[in-house]
């Protein structure tokens, strides 16, 4: 009796423990990210801004701005013109002062800095956001839900199939599904967007069982459960064009670290204790080789991320990606600019989930935490 | 050289990787041929040169292969020249100039109808400009004869389109100048008649030394071994350009990228300390920093020239997920003996570096070389594809861009994505399938590091 509650005690306490090394670990490697971020968005307006770009967008807000005011400030409008220009002159380079564009770039650059950091890089030049503001913030938020929804779904997707396939072909290493698997994966090197057009071409065009693309049919349906529906089925193309780029690299690597994972010493000896497969697979295998899986699916999520744009343009998928297409077409430069700062931090985010993961399922954070310097 | 000859020697034991050699070396000739029967300035000439390069050719037709394909058979494209066949003139004098007559025979056997008729008038004459006088009549197979239209020729190159003549439309009953001039009257569902057309030509000239030269143009369904695009440009030019294009493209940004990685991963274990740490943190940095993006904001806002790109390409890909795991091989490297014995006898840091530690990561640069290059093939397209691509040189992606800004998966111009499409999945799967495969015949030996 006594030993079981001593044993719990110790179960409390190691949890307790492994808590609070998950917490020290997720809270280092936020503080890390964090900077990390800043760098990369520094770098990212030190780039846009090498020919003044960022200084050119806020110019010309300030002379709408006080345009605007001139123009609507009853007492000015009883001065003759030369005058009223004047006085308007005056005010922008009043107003300019006043954002800092006569000091010099370095301090600038902070002051971009933190309003790239907040999103709060003004006002699109052509694009609008469905409800008809010219918001850049505006904009991108309004666009994020179907991005993340299409590449959150994918993810997912690519992840438990790779990790299912890998696993059953690891147990049937050699098979005729093997080989194919392994002939397969130079598939790997294309795109999504290129299986994209072979998917439309053969579902949309020829089948047409499928759409060309969109989220939801216009109009959309009213009924919440009818909605949920035809954005599964508008997912099912482009869900599978990401599945079809990434798979058999996916399969093929998760089922090499299984083998070399399979062929160790200790699973061995679970073998000859005469646990049952199931059992082996799960305790010995799956969780030493969880870590370096996630590792590699973390680069491969990050590639994703990079490919949204030509994606989601081939498939017609309102998000953040077709948004930086148009403005791309439009010289939209607020609007190319602040995406660039939203993927950063897509990135980061992705980045950062995946560490969580990992701490949550590698052994080394949980037992040991000393060689986590690594 | 002895490690090339086993790496070959091994490498016969991979088909697939053998195939893909070979279409590799192929695909290398076929670039330097093309680089050489095309030069760049007639590349671009032939896809940028404007309507005077392509008006003889159809708008957004399929390659003539399909039609191997089709039980109905889609009409070829005729022109036909009186400057390469003088013969066909016959002059007699007329007043004050002379009557110039010829007669075109056309041949038609397909089973549908062209896609339009166009005739270009050239006159060479003397200073004072009379405009001569054109009479066009035509002849189905089945005798029937119908004048087209007489109108005269206001300058000296003069376009006649049968398209815009709206006698000529109701002439024919209100139906469209390509269906009206060749429809079977018996048919319905109209059809085309088959057999030997003949458009008869009168040209009276004002002037005896007034010359006319005709060109008439047959626009067919079907152009070429590769058809055209929507400004009716052979897509000749663009797809076998693509090919030098992306397999520079690849290559350099592919070699730029892993030996400056290796080199990076090298310089930085050897030295270890700040040096280390900065290419560390410089890597963390690089993989939140937006790859695409970022090149897009290049793209817009500097330059679209495929140079500058592929040097951003290659700084921005410098510091990735490679450089980790070379930095991890070479950590082990560092502590090994020969190294040690080097140090000994006094090499200096750039010596070890390049000498000792570099070499002996050759077999792991090779694969990852080779299997990197399809992801920059690609990337050059998905550039093209969202517009960025090269403003002058034609590519695989523009050609893609095109054909999806144009609709032509909608339309069902299927061929003019899958031709450009099919070609980047065989470059870059020639070098995926030779790069997977070096790899396994490498990497064995690489357990002895």
């Amino acid at each position: 009796m006594s030993q079981i509650a001593v044993s719990g005690s110790i179960a409390r306490k190691a949890t307790l423990q492994t808590l609070q090394r998950i917490t020290r670990y997720t809270i280092v490697r936020l503080l890390t990210l964090m900077v990390t971020v800043v760098v990369g968005i520094y770098l990212t307006i030190l780039i846009a801004n090498m020919g003044g770009y960022l200084d050119q967008i806020r110019r010309g807000e300030i002379r709408e701005g006080v345009q605007a005011r001139v123009l609507a400030d009853p007492t000015l409008r009883n001065l003759p013109p030369e005058a009223r220009q004047k006085r308007m002159e005056d005010l922008i380079r009043l107003e300019e002062k006043r954002y800092g564009l006569d000091q010099p770039f370095v301090i600038r650059s902070f002051r971009f800095l933190t309003n790239a950091l907040t999103l709060n890089l003004g006002r699109s030049f052509q694009l609008t956001s469905d409800s008809g503001s010219r918001q850049v913030r505006l904009i991108l938020l309004e666009r994020l839900p179907a991005t993340l929804l299409l590449f959150g779904v994918s993810d997912l997707v690519l992840f438990f199939l790779a990790l299912f396939l890998g696993l059953s072909l690891s147990r049937r290493y050699g098979s005729f599904w093997d080989k194919l698997t392994v002939a397969l994966s130079p598939l790997s090197s294309a795109p999504g967007w290129f299986y994209g057009i072979f998917l439309i071409v053969i579902f949309a065009a020829v089948l047409k069982i499928f759409p060309f693309g969109g989220m939801v049919r216009i109009p959309p349906p009213e009924n919440p459960f009818l909605y949920a529906l035809d954005l599964l089925y508008h997912l099912v193309l482009p869900v599978t064009a990401i599945t079809l780029s990434s798979i058999f690299l996916s399969v093929y690597s998760n089922r090499t670290f299984f083998l070399i994972y399979s062929s160790e010493d200790y699973v061995e000896m679970a073998k000859a204790k005469g646990l049952k497969d199931r059992d082996i697979e799960r305790r010995y295998v799956l969780r030493p080789t969880l870590p370096t899986i996630i590792t590699s699916f973390a680069l491969l999520i990050i590639g994703l991320w990079t490919g949204a744009p030509i994606f989601e343009t081939i498939f017609n998928w309102p998000g953040l990606g077709r948004t930086l297409f148009f403005a791309v077409g439009l010289f939209d430069v607020p609007v190319i600019v602040a995406s660039t700062v939203i993927y950063a931090y897509l990135l980061a985010i992705t980045v950062f989930l995946l560490d969580f993961i990992y701490a949550i399922v590698d052994p080394r954070v949980k037992i040991g935490g000393q060689e986590r310097n690594a | 050289m002895n490690e090339l000859k086993r790496t070959w020697q091994e490498l016969r034991y991979y088909p697939s990787a053998v195939a893909s050699l070979i279409l590799i070396v192929f695909m290398v000739i076929a670039s330097i041929w093309i680089v050489i029967a095309i030069p760049y300035r007639e590349a671009v000439r032939l896809w940028r040169g404007g309507e005077s390069v392509w008006y003889q050719l159809p708008k957004t037709v399929p390659p003539k292969w399909v039609n191997w394909f089709r039980r109905e058979k889609l009409p070829e494209t005729l022109i036909l020249d009186t400057r390469q066949h003088p013969e066909w003139k016959t002059y007699e004098p007329a007043g004050d100039g002379r009557r110039i007559v010829m007669e075109f025979t056309i041949p038609f056997y397909a089973d549908q109808f062209p896609q339009e008729l166009s005739m270009y008038f050239y006159v060479t004459s003397s200073d004072t400009f009379k405009p001569p006088f054109v009479s066009l009549s035509w002849k189905t197979p089945d005798g029937r004869s119908l004048r087209v239209s007489d109108f005269g020729l206001q300058s000296a190159k003069f376009n006649y389109r049968f398209a815009q003549d709206q006698k000529l439309i109701q002439r024919l009953g209100g139906e469209e100048h390509n269906i009206g001039l060749f429809v079977d009257p018996q048919s319905s569902p109209p059809r085309p008649l088959k057999g030997e057309y003949r458009l008869k030509v009168e040209i009276l000239t004002f002037e005896a030394n007034t010359d006319v030269d005709v060109e008439f143009v047959q626009y067919g369904k079907v152009y070429g071994w590769f058809g055209t695009d929507h400004l009716r440009r052979d897509l000749k030019v663009g797809l076998l350009w693509g090919l030098p294009v992306a397999l520079m493209f690849g290559l350099l940004a592919s070699v730029g990228t892993s030996l400056a990685a290796m080199l990076i991963a090298a310089i930085g274990s050897w030295f270890g300390g700040w040096v280390d740490d900065l290419i560390q943190r410089v890597t963390e940095v690089n993989l939140v920093l937006p790859f695409l993006p970022i090149l897009i904001m290049v793209g817009t806002f500097y330059s679209r020239s495929i140079f500058v790109i592929l040097g951003v390409t290659v700084l921005l890909s410098i510091f990735g997920g490679a450089i980790k795991s070379y930095r991890a091989i070479f950590l082990q490297v560092r502590e090994m003996p020969y190294i040690e014995a080097a140090r000994a006898y006094g090499a200096g840091d750039g010596r070890i570096i390049l000498r000792y530690m570099v070499p002996r990561l050759i077999p792991l640069l090779i694969p990852a070389l080779v299997s990197g290059i399809p992801s920059y093939v690609f990337l050059e397209a998905s550039l093209a594809v969202i517009g960025l691509g090269d403003p002058v040189l034609p590519t695989w992606g523009k050609i893609i861009k095109d054909a999806e800004f144009n609709g032509a998966l909608y339309k069902g111009m299927y061929y003019w994505v899958l031709e450009p499409s099919f070609l980047l999945m065989i470059s870059g799967l020639a070098f995926a399938v030779l790069g997977f495969s070096l790899d396994r015949i490498f990497n064995p030996r690489l357990r002895g590091v």
